[in-house]
């Protein structure tokens, strides 16, 4: 749901930059989480993910860096923060906690983060492409990998699959990396769709190697 | 009270007695404590009668008086078994399909349903019991022990308590949840935040004991069995993966020993049927054989049905033989989870053992085993989870730098065709959280969506648990597959669940928004409430009367320290009179009525002026000595 609220944001932030303060009526910004006159938080507005943890638009991110503005945001929104505090704030700072828990998930993850990433250039872009292989090479690539993880049986077999993936996952994240920083956005959204069936590849050949191990 | 005006420069005043307090409680199944936290250091507040921490989560109903609560409920099981309510955690949002007979014998008698409800959802509806002629919930029962912690906590600290954090098995389902904070607040607690056990033990451990990594917390109580693989770092908790089984713990090592018995019995007498209360005896005995057996190698117990009496024998061995498949199953599950937190037991920085049941040798052996450590049990596993809760209720109620990250321990999802589910919030997301799925009709013209709500892992709805059902109605008539229905499903910090849905192509905005119930309605809720109400009254008479108590006593102590100091400025007649006024105080402090009490400490005040005025100036006098003016300023800033 935020994804399609992320949109409808940057469009009201380009109209207006100032507004009411909920609480004391002053004015503050609209980016501003909290009142620089009374210090009350702010609601929680729309914006994307990378903005929403203060992290520049752009696909290679480091982890440490995602945990410390993540966390560094959560010590100041987290509802634990305004337990005693009257029911609106109580309301935003859930508002706001939910929201960092969401960026914070879609950014973990390289393929969710490229999806997302793709949609802050292109706000109108929808990511239905992916439910379907128009990429032939992509085809051939997934159907070999699942025939070699449907016909393996020992851990070795497993793994095997697991490290192809791994590769091609990585291959992928680097392709991503650079179409990015070229601003190639057709490359990057078949990278993102050819990472979103690796993952799922990846995923189903751990799930195989955790029941084998059982 | 003028005496208590009156303070040695540096020291600090006395707080307040009417100040509230919050503090932290551990509602278990087998037992329960109530801690508080100050200052970062807590403490588990014991009985002013025996300096016991536990109170065994125990009821007893007798006749008209008021239910009893903990050892002294339990001391009525032997004489009174039908007037005995214990493991009541069990039942919490449960209902009565999922009741755990002993030889087809339930340990309670069970309340029919007044709505005769059909099979289906008569398993959804939270069971009552039948206990000495009333009809009680789950709910009403928690919320009667959850009133004797209180009042313990109050007179330990001389404070009225009104706020607390509970804590909840990590693996407790919405229902079980909402039951919980709905019981607090009938015994007229505000839940400032449903914590869950392991996190709240991991608090103990992190803010006490520094403890600095990845930990695994294996938590296995009188009732639930949770673990949780955190991460702990410069005050902050982050919750990697939770997993357990609401219904597995120290009860069912209870069961399986009972059970032995009882074939025991069955092998020299034939088949037998047991009453509930010859149930309860024989679980009682079938519990004090386990806890012999902690550090003793083998011992003989009796069990009595209809008149007779068998003896039976059980070494240590065999206890561990009949508990291991269940100790297996908790092996099973950690297992599980350790791979969901995508860690293996060589990335843990250490496993802490919390809850009663681990004092039994296997599930220690079993889980050093597991993790490739010997277990952390530095604070004690029966008190750490009420310690944590006193922590965090402190930084809730203080202000703190710590932050606390947990996670949904079980998916939830949405009924779709052919009784599927579709997961709208996977287990192990972290909270809070809000997801929403798109949904569309099947009918041309259909003008209303049926929206079933349920938590659990497995594919097919029958297999997980029902929380709400609800309908959707007012979308506007559309060929099949024109509407698009918008459910959101969001959970709060307190692991509670809001589901609302909205039809969205049209801007109608017909929006249901349903907390899910567990079988209890608002209107017996508020019923509920006030009834508790009525016993407030009651109860707020004698907390008045232990705050007098308190008062007068700190103003005796406060009389007595300055007499000490300053008791040479006393004439003989003036010293007569205080002492007299003391006596009085004393006298009425013995005494069941509070305003005898405030008469004579308001006496005593108006008997001890003339002694605080010269106090007074002899404490001036004594400030200004060899003190230079520039000194003078500074002097007189100091609060005092």
């Amino acid at each position: 749901m935020n994804d399609s609220q992320s949109s409808d944001g940057s469009a009201s932030a380009r109209e207006a930059t100032e507004t009411a303060c909920w609480s004391c009526d002053g004015t503050v910004d609209v980016r501003a989480l909290f009142c620089h006159t009374c210090g009350k938080i702010q609601p929680c507005r729309p914006t994307d993910h990378f903005t929403r943890l203060g992290l520049k638009p752009q696909f290679e991110l480091d982890p440490d860096e995602l945990e410390r503005q993540y966390i560094g945001f959560q010590r100041r929104f987290h509802p634990d923060r305004f337990a005693t505090a009257p029911a609106t704030e109580k309301t935003h700072s859930l508002q706001h906690a939910t929201a960092l828990n969401e960026a914070y998930a879609v950014l973990g993850s390289s393929q969710s983060r490229a999806l997302h990433l793709l949609e802050v250039h292109n706000p109108e872009l929808k990511n239905d492409a992916s439910t379907t292989i128009d990429d032939p090479e992509l085809l051939i690539l997934v159907m070999e990998m699942r025939e070699a993880l449907a016909s393996a049986e020992t851990a070795g077999q497993i793994a095997e699959v697991i490290d192809a993936a791994t590769e091609a996952i990585e291959e992928c994240q680097s392709g991503l990396t650079k179409a990015f920083a070229a601003d190639e956005l057709d490359l990057a959204q078949s990278l993102a769709a050819r990472l979103s069936y690796l993952d799922k590849i990846s995923d189903e050949a751990r799930l195989k190697a955790r029941s084998h191990l059982n | 009270m003028t005496l208590l005006d009156i303070h040695e420069p540096g020291e600090t005043p006395v707080p307040h007695a009417r100040d509230d307090v919050a503090v932290g409680i551990d509602l278990g199944t087998t037992n329960s404590l109530v801690a508080y936290s100050s200052q970062t250091s807590p403490e588990v507040l014991r009985s002013g009668r025996d300096g016991a921490s536990l109170v065994p989560s125990v009821v007893a109903y007798l006749d008209d008086a008021r239910p009893l609560v903990g050892v002294d409920a339990r001391n009525q099981l032997l004489e009174n078994p039908d007037r005995v309510v214990s493991s009541i955690k069990r039942l919490m949002g449960r209902g009565a399909g999922d009741l755990k007979t002993l030889a087809g014998t339930l340990p309670y008698q069970i309340a029919e349903d007044p709505d005769g409800g059909d099979g289906a959802n008569k398993s959804d509806r939270m069971v009552r019991l039948k206990v000495a002629g009333r009809t009680l919930t789950p709910v009403e029962i928690s919320a009667t022990i959850l009133d004797h912690l209180r009042e313990r906590a109050e007179q330990a600290l001389g404070k009225v308590v009104t706020r607390a954090v509970v804590t909840v098995p990590a693996y407790f389902d919405d229902a079980a949840r909402t039951a919980t904070r709905d019981a607090a607040r009938i015994a007229g607690l505000e839940v400032l935040r449903l914590v869950n056990e392991p996190t709240a033990a991991a608090l103990a451990y992190g803010l006490d004991k520094k403890a600095e990594g990845t930990y695994a917390v294996y938590d296995l109580g009188g009732g639930t069995f949770d673990i949780s693989i955190l991460r702990m770092h410069m005050g902050v908790f982050q919750v990697v993966a939770t997993g357990g089984d609401a219904a597995l713990g120290g009860d069912d090592f209870d069961h399986v020993i009972a059970e032995k018995f009882l074939a025991e019995r069955k092998l020299k007498h034939g088949a037998e049927s047991l009453s509930s209360e010859e149930v309860k005896l024989a679980l009682a005995t079938a519990r004090l054989a386990k806890e012999c057996l902690t550090d003793q190698d083998s011992g003989e117990w009796h069990v009595e049905v209809g008149g007779v009496t068998t003896q039976h024998v059980l070494s240590q061995s065999e206890l561990e033989a009949a508990i291991a498949p269940l100790v297996e199953r908790t092996m099973e599950i950690c297992r599980a989870t350790l791979a969901d937190a995508d860690v293996t037991a060589k990335d843990l920085a250490g496993v802490v053992l919390v809850g009663g049941s681990t004092r039994v040798p296997l599930v220690r052996s079993q889980v050093a085993a597991l993790f490739q450590c010997e277990p952390l049990s530095d604070i004690n596993p029966e008190e750490v989870v009420a310690l944590g809760a006193a922590l965090q209720a402190e930084a809730l109620t203080q202000g703190s730098d710590m932050l606390l990250l947990d996670v949904t321990p079980l998916s939830l999802g949405i009924e779709t065709m052919g009784g599927l589910i579709e997961k709208v919030v996977p287990r192990n997301t972290a909270i809070p959280v809000a997801r929403g799925q798109e949904f569309t009709t099947y009918q041309d013209g259909q003008t209303a969506m049926a929206i079933h709500v349920v938590q659990g892992e497995r594919e097919m709805v029958d297999q997980n648990r029902s929380l709400a059902r609800f309908e959707l109605t007012g979308i506007p008539p559309m060929v099949a597959g024109a509407a698009r229905i918008l459910v959101t499903y969001s959970v709060d910090a307190d692991g509670l669940l809001t589901v609302s849905a909205r039809e969205e192509t049209t801007g109608t905005e017909q929006e249901v928004s349903v907390k899910p119930s567990y079988g209890i309605d608002e209107d017996e809720l508020a019923t509920m409430l006030r009834d508790s109400m009525v016993h407030a009254r009651e109860d707020m008479t004698e907390r008045l009367l232990v705050e007098a108590r308190v008062e007068a006593e700190r103003a005796l102590l406060a009389l007595d320290s300055a007499l000490a100091v300053d008791g040479d400025l006393l004439e003989k007649k003036e010293r007569d009179n205080i002492e007299t006024g003391v006596a009085v105080v004393r006298q009425a402090m013995q005494g069941d009525d509070r305003d005898p009490i405030n008469e004579a400490v308001e006496a005593l005040d108006e008997a001890v002026h003339h002694f605080a005025e010269q106090r007074m100036d002899r404490g001036i006098r004594d400030a200004l000595t060899g003190v230079t003016v520039d000194q003078l300023d500074e002097n007189m800033k100091e609060p005092t």
